[in-house]
């Protein structure tokens, strides 16, 4: 699904570089995490993934079911089946959430030549959605993520994965600011679209969101590249000994 | 300063052109030869004056409209068509009857200027010309007084009630070099209720006047749509009087226009009045719009809100002059102004002048002015859902317009004007 090969990334104001060469491969129906301390690399990354400006790819490539991302726009991505999980994700005063899913839905249906959803079938699959993440109809009908608290926003960013049903999904530190209700009922929310036709690529700083989330592959990334590769016992050795133990341990 | 005052007559007399005033009946003779020697006492603008500074007059100053082309017919539905109203329909500035409805409501009398002039003695005569006149100080309006001397259609309205459904005055554009000249005074009697709505092109030029008289407990709702029509010269003015916990509430939408200069004159002369003045404002290239707004408290516990946005493109201007003035004894005045602009690129400008003038010691007064491009997080984000890059900014464009739409009251319309804003930002897309 995701092929990422030897990805070099730069800053664009200045001369730093922060991937230096990535290589990973997430195949479809697969989850897999990825640890790493803090400024390893592992936001930069999926912002790269995704089309965030102020980043200079220099080396390397990244491809989706072997359309190359890295060409494309932000909106491109997201229709070719990309979706990022923010892990501060935007207030946007004035833009209901309702117009907002709805404007994405069918730019993403329309750029892939499929037939744009109906107010009506809308309305019927974003409720029977909103209701399995406990989202009522009034956060709905607020404008987007603006007075949500915390869990609220993270689950506001399921919700939109499981409207956009993409391919490839990628969690940006989705455990942030979630108390242990809500990392269970987001957790709950992705497990439900775990599918073999989708992979996801869960980044974060601890082991507990693998707990709910059960990776198959968990990677260790540190100073911009991925340093080592495992199953989910991997992150209890994290949990353990810290990064500092296992970067040690390499060295 | 000499030269100047020597000038200015000269203008004038080659605008007026030797222009009669209309016929009518003594009470508006009166009228508007008063509103002759006053436009001639201040002469035309310059770009010397205060007030113009921003913006040029020299098409509003001119003899004779530059032609305008007539919007071209098209199946989009007029703005506000689903709402239930009372049509009053002008042609290049000339009241027509056949396209008109009948002008009767209950609780609200409704006559035409034309008719109303021909009397001797008139219940207008204490608002027409008289709030113009009250709003010729501190600052001269020109064309405020051009317009009381020289109109001769428009209609006065007369609310007693709750009038049953809006009253919508429509300004249709059939000739290429027309001039129109329209007044208009609404006198609300205590505890009356109307809603007021316009839109149209009018004319090549057009010079409209509104005087609104609210007296105690009455309410005013005015929504106003300035439309597609991107050859518009228009210069509008607004004078009201409120009484005690009266209420006025403005709305209006400006897309396209060479030059639109819309004055509003609030003066607050009840205890515990309410006044928002609201606009949005959309250009694109050629565009200069004009927001000049002055609200005066001279009475107690009143709440004024001027929220004026504007989104600009390829050059286009836009101005804000907001002046809340506090009496002395206007305590504990609430005024409050806001003025922000989204600029889409470097080319386009916002002029604004926040200005406040307060005597009395308990009040809360602010203003705060912003100008930014698009929040590039924001579009990120709205991108990254799959919104190509015109989509989300047209939905942040929306955005930052909402709560200026936020200040019109009746759901209904509101919906219209966020609807016509939606389908003009999609016509540009193409």
């Amino acid at each position: 699904m995701l092929k990422i090969n030897n990805l070099h990334v730069k800053l664009e104001e200045e001369d730093k570089q922060i991937l230096k060469g990535v290589d990973l491969e997430v195949p479809a129906g697969a989850v897999h995490a990825i640890m790493g301390p803090n400024g390893s690399g592992k936001s930069t990354l999926s912002y790269v993934l995704s089309g965030k400006d102020g980043y200079v790819v220099t080396e390397g490539s990244a491809t989706l079911e072997g359309q190359d991302l890295l060409d494309l726009e932000p909106d491109e991505r997201a229709a070719a089946g990309l979706f990022l999980a923010f892990q501060y994700p935007v207030e946007i005063p004035g833009v209901g959430n309702m117009t907002f899913l709805r404007t994405a839905l069918n730019s993403q249906r329309k750029a892939r030549g499929e037939e744009e959803l109906s107010a009506t079938d809308f309305l019927k699959m974003i409720r029977e959605k909103a209701k399995a993440l406990k989202i009522d109809a009034e956060m709905l009908k607020r404008p987007v993520n603006v007075g949500f608290s915390g869990g609220e926003k993270k689950r506001n960013e399921i919700l939109q994965m499981a409207m956009l049903e993409p391919r490839m999904c990628i969690l940006d530190e989705t455990d942030s600011g979630l108390d242990v209700d809500a990392m269970k009922l987001v957790s709950e929310g992705v497990n439900a679209l775990r599918d073999k036709g989708r992979a996801f690529l869960v980044i974060t700083h601890y082991q507990r969101l693998l707990d709910h989330i059960k990776p198959d592959v968990v990677h260790i990334m540190a100073d911009g590249r991925i340093v080592k590769s495992g199953g989910p016992e991997l992150a209890l050795e994290v949990e353990h000994n810290g990064y500092a133990g296992i970067l040690a341990e390499m060295a | 300063m000499m030269a100047q005052a020597l000038e200015k007559p000269d203008a004038l007399a080659l605008r007026l052109d030797g222009a009669g005033l209309p016929e009518g009946g003594a009470w508006i003779t009166e009228a508007r030869k008063a509103a002759l020697t006053r436009l001639e006492a201040m002469g035309l603008p310059g770009r010397r004056d205060e007030y113009w500074r921003f913006t040029r007059p020299d098409s509003l100053n001119a003899a004779d409209p530059a032609p305008a082309a007539m919007l071209p017919q098209d199946d989009e539905a007029p703005v506000f068509h689903a709402i239930d109203r009372l049509k009053i329909v002008f042609v290049d500035g000339v009241f027509d009857p056949a396209q008109s409805d009948p002008l009767d409501m209950a609780g609200i009398e409704i006559e035409r200027l034309a008719d109303a002039a021909r009397t001797d003695i008139h219940w207008a005569r204490d608002v027409y010309g008289v709030l113009e006149a009250r709003g010729q100080t501190p600052v001269a309006r020109p064309f405020g007084a051009l317009n009381t001397a020289y109109a001769s259609d428009g209609v006065m309205i007369r609310v007693t009630g709750k009038a049953a459904r809006p009253v919508s005055l429509i300004y249709r554009h059939e000739n290429a070099t027309s001039d129109a000249v329209l007044h208009h005074v609404v006198k609300l009697e205590a505890g009356a209720d109307l809603t007021l709505l316009e839109d149209g092109p009018a004319a090549a030029r057009f010079n409209n006047v509104l005087e609104v008289e609210v007296a105690d407990g009455a309410a005013f709702h005015h929504v106003r749509a300035q439309g597609r029509d991107h050859e518009r010269q228009a210069v509008t003015h607004i004078f009201t009087r409120l009484g005690t916990e009266s209420v006025f509430k403005s709305f209006t939408l400006t897309v396209n226009g060479r030059l639109t200069r819309n004055e509003c004159v609030i003066e607050m002369l009840g205890d515990d009045a309410v006044a928002h003045v609201a606009g949005a404002a959309m250009g694109d290239g050629d565009f200069h719009h004009d927001d000049t707004v002055f609200v005066t408290h001279d009475a107690q516990r009143c709440e004024s809100r001027q929220v004026f946005k504007k989104v600009l493109r390829n050059g286009a201007v836009g101005v804000f002059q907001g002046k809340i003035l506090v009496k002395p004894d206007a305590q504990k005045t609430d005024g409050y102004q806001k003025s922000q602009s989204l600029l889409l690129d470097e080319d386009s400008t916002f002029l604004a002048k926040p200005e406040l003038e307060i005597y009395a010691d308990d009040v809360v007064c602010s203003h705060g002015s912003t100008s930014g491009a698009i929040d590039e997080t924001a579009l990120f984000y709205l991108r990254s859902r799959g919104m190509p890059e015109h989509i989300a900014t047209d939905l942040l464009v929306l955005a930052f317009l909402a709560d200026t739409i936020e200040e019109i009251e009746d759901e209904a319309i509101a919906d219209d004007i966020t609807g016509r804003l939606d389908a003009w930002l999609k016509r540009r897309r193409g």
